[in-house]
């Protein structure tokens, strides 16, 4: 350890117990000391978090492993408990459940039955700690996976297929009484001719390109190529309208954080 | 002081005159009123022509029901102001009502849920029979009672069939005027009071209700009619037809490809450069970041970038260079393990396979990120690949790859999470691409197949496109429109 990281070590050791002491008077209460040490706990790590901006440091390193190893214990534990615990043992074992000492329910046979299926599925995925019935594992691995396609390609073709088609089923020429009614009322109103007109036509080129961008069987040259670019251009609009609305909500996330840190933490503003 | 007095003498007479005119007007009000209600309104002609059905396409437990209105629903008289409907019920049903009460009560019970029964209801008065019962009790309670909810409802089917004896006129609903139809749609689970049976001879009828409820007329009952579910859904025939289409185009190609017809898939950029980015990990002799994002084994995204790991594997081994995959989910972890090891032993190196290659990290979203990106700075990785579901933490992860200097790669089919893939990363591959890629890389007959069905099915979606373009100007083609209505 180098004379500056230790120096650095020790201002932030001595800034810690100034901001306990100095949130203890400004919180008051009985419990003000191990209140003013969380909060004080909370603004470190978000600081030791964001150094990372600068660049890696054991501080970073620290939050880092903290946050790791307190989540993957909390989720292990919100799973074993949950799920286990609550949801398995009071349907199918009284003395299980008298051990765990919460209350037996019991279960229709059906639902018990279908339980144990689940609990074999798992301990046959455990087989892979096995070194000879490490095989045994894919059995589960695979009925996982192929159940989930299996549903999933009904549900795909029907939202993403069959739906999207019927939406993409709109009339280009909307409530037409004729040119001069038209021209007579050129109205941006999203309800009006022109704008309703606009839309279908935007939707259907946006689908057709897009598609023609999305076909892996042909090269991307000639008429095809030229509606392929039209395809991504509507893909990058898209997607930059996206990315503004998302870096908004970040934004907000970091106004979160920041207001911890000046008005929870440091009291600078109200 | 006496015009005073002769000021409030004389507003007390006002104020008794008032109040006497007021008594007199709400007592002539209220005769009127019950002349309106008694007299004046005439009985309304009852609706006719009461027909009932089995409802189509449903799990069974319901009647569609239709009628002519009133002639007095807003012609004739114009007094109906709704219908009630009401269906014919055996008196057993009752009895079953109060077992199904028992029931709830037990549950409550158990659940220790008995705070919101009404003191003077019919459940109280049977709280007060059960509370003091072991829990043990109360189970067996719970079994019996479902046993003879179960027996009263296997005799029901002959005590419907005795209409009309043994039993009464159940309301069931109200429908407001000029609407002349009504589906009684009941539950299926038989511990429901809304419980409707199957394969029972139903008796419905419907009244003609004028403002005072007492003044209405009854239609001639229908029946009987019976409920039944369907194993067929005429109303998602569509997507019946998509999958038949959609099989055939992969059972088509698939065989295809596995003659050796040689199927034309046009190169990808991002896949092109993976090949690449390996090669340049092996010459600066630094590891490869495979990340799979947070989706589960069952997300497409994630079962396409098992492929692509398996391809990437497989370079790696033969190319001898380090391999890191951090997972989020633990079934995730299990399956890239499976295929990183199938990798290295079709790639003939099954000595250099490391189980620590690919490891678990943990199941919450910011810690995950946390530590793959103090993975990145620490390892320096050449390359980092990121194929398969994505969130917040896409920006996080490819902004951090970006700061080390490695190539990066990207795919996943998530919208919103696309821009920030390619504003950060090298290469992008956008949706669609990322299942493409897997079979690009494979050349597998099954794979190859899956993506040829897939491009003639967006060639099929393109021509019922321009074709409904067409049709929707048409009216006397608006029936093709009707095509991919699907029903929920």
């Amino acid at each position: 350890m180098g004379k500056a990281t230790k120096i650095v070590f020790a201002v932030i050791c001595v800034l810690f117990v100034v901001s306990i002491f100095y949130n203890t008077t400004s919180l008051g209460g009985d419990n003000s000391l191990s209140d003013a040490f969380l909060l004080t706990l909370a603004a470190f790590l978000t600081l030791a978090i964001m150094s990372f901006l600068y660049e890696d440091n054991p501080y970073y390193k620290f939050a880092e492993h903290l946050f790791v190893g307190v989540s993957a214990a909390y989720w292990m534990c919100m799973g074993f408990w949950s799920t286990i615990v609550q949801n398995m043992i009071p349907k199918i074992s009284t003395s299980l459940s008298s051990a765990f000492e919460i209350e037996y329910t019991g279960a229709e046979i059906k639902t018990i039955v279908l339980l144990y299926v689940a609990v074999i599925l798992g301990i046959l995925l455990l087989m892979r700690l096995m070194p000879q019935g490490g095989w045994i594992s894919r059995w589960p691995l695979a009925f996982i996976v192929g159940t989930t396609a299996g549903l999933n390609f009904v549900r795909y073709l029907r939202t993403d297929f069959i739906t999207q088609i019927s939406s993409t089923i709109l009339p280009l020429v909307v409530n037409w009484k004729g040119f001069g009614s038209f021209f007579s009322d050129l109205s941006l109103s999203a309800t009006g001719q022109m704008a309703l007109m606009a839309s279908n036509l935007i939707i259907f080129i946006g689908v057709f390109t897009g598609l023609v961008y999305f076909f892996f069987s042909k090269e991307h040259t000639g008429v095809f190529g030229k509606a392929s670019r039209v395809g991504i251009w509507v893909l990058m609009i898209t997607f930059g309208a996206s990315f503004g609305y998302t870096v908004m909500g970040r934004i907000s996330l970091l106004v979160g954080r920041l207001t911890f840190l000046f008005r929870d933490w440091l009291n600078i503003i109200s | 002081m006496k015009v005073k007095l002769v000021i409030l003498l004389c507003l007390l007479c006002c104020f008794g005159l008032t109040s006497l005119s007021a008594q007199e007007t709400t007592t002539e009000a209220a005769v009127d009123s019950m002349s309106t209600d008694s007299v004046s309104i005439p009985v309304p002609a009852p609706p006719t022509n009461l027909t009932g059905q089995d409802k189509d396409n449903d799990h069974g437990h319901a009647i569609e029901l239709s009628w002519d209105l009133s002639a007095d629903d807003g012609n004739g008289a114009k007094t109906v102001i709704q219908y009630e409907i009401f269906r014919w019920t055996p008196d057993k049903v009752g009895l079953m009502d109060q077992v199904r009460d028992t029931l709830d009560v037990i549950q409550r019970i158990i659940d220790n849920n008995t705070g919101t029964i009404n003191p003077e209801s019919e459940k109280a008065s049977i709280l007060s029979v059960y509370e003091g019962l072991s829990r043990g009790e109360l189970f067996d309670k719970r079994r019996e009672l479902n046993a003879t909810l179960e027996q009263q409802h296997e005799e029901l089917t002959a005590d419907y069939s005795n209409y009309p004896d043994n039993g009464d006129w159940l309301y069931v609903d109200k429908v407001p005027m000029t609407i002349g139809s009504f589906d009684d749609v009941g539950d299926k689970e038989l511990t429901n009071t809304d419980f409707l049976p199957d394969y029972v001879d139903l008796y419905y009828r419907v009244d003609a209700v004028t403002e005072n409820s007492d003044i209405r007329s009854s239609s001639e009952p229908f029946g009987p009619v019976q409920s039944s579910g369907q194993w067929y859904n005429t109303g998602r025939s569509a997507v019946l037809g998509a999958i038949l289409i959609f099989g055939l185009f992969t059972v088509l190609f698939v065989s295809l490809a596995s003659k050796g017809s040689d199927l034309y898939v046009r190169p990808l950029g991002g896949i092109e450069a993976v090949d690449d980015a390996i090669g340049r990990a092996t010459e600066m002799g630094r590891p490869i970041l495979y990340v799979m994002g947070l989706g589960t084994a069952a997300d497409v995204a994630t079962i396409a970038s098992f492929t692509i790991l398996g391809r990437v594997a497989k370079r790696v081994a033969e190319y001898q260079t380090a391999l890191i995959v951090p997972t989020y989910d633990p079934i995730v972890m299990s399956v890239a393990q499976e295929v990183v090891k199938s990798a290295y032993l079709d790639a003939g190196r099954p000595d250099s396979y490391n189980e620590d290659t690919v490891y678990f990290v943990t199941q919450s979203q910011f810690a995950y990120v946390a530590a793959v990106n103090g993975t990145m700075l620490r390892e320096l990785p050449a390359t980092n690949v990121y194929m398969g579901k994505f969130f917040a933490e896409s920006l996080l992860l490819a902004e951090t790859g970006a700061v080390a200097g490695s190539i990066q790669i990207s795919g996943t089919d998530e919208i919103a999470q696309i821009p920030f893939f390619i504003v950060a990363c090298d290469f992008t591959l956008i949706g669609e691409e990322l299942y493409a890629a897997s079979a690009y890389l494979g050349r597998e007959p099954k794979l190859l197949g899956s993506l040829k069905a897939q491009d003639y099915a967006k060639a099929l979606f393109v021509i019922f496109g321009i074709l409904g373009l067409i049709a929707a100007h048409i009216d006397a083609l608006s029936w093709f429109k009707e095509l991919f209505k699907v029903a929920n």
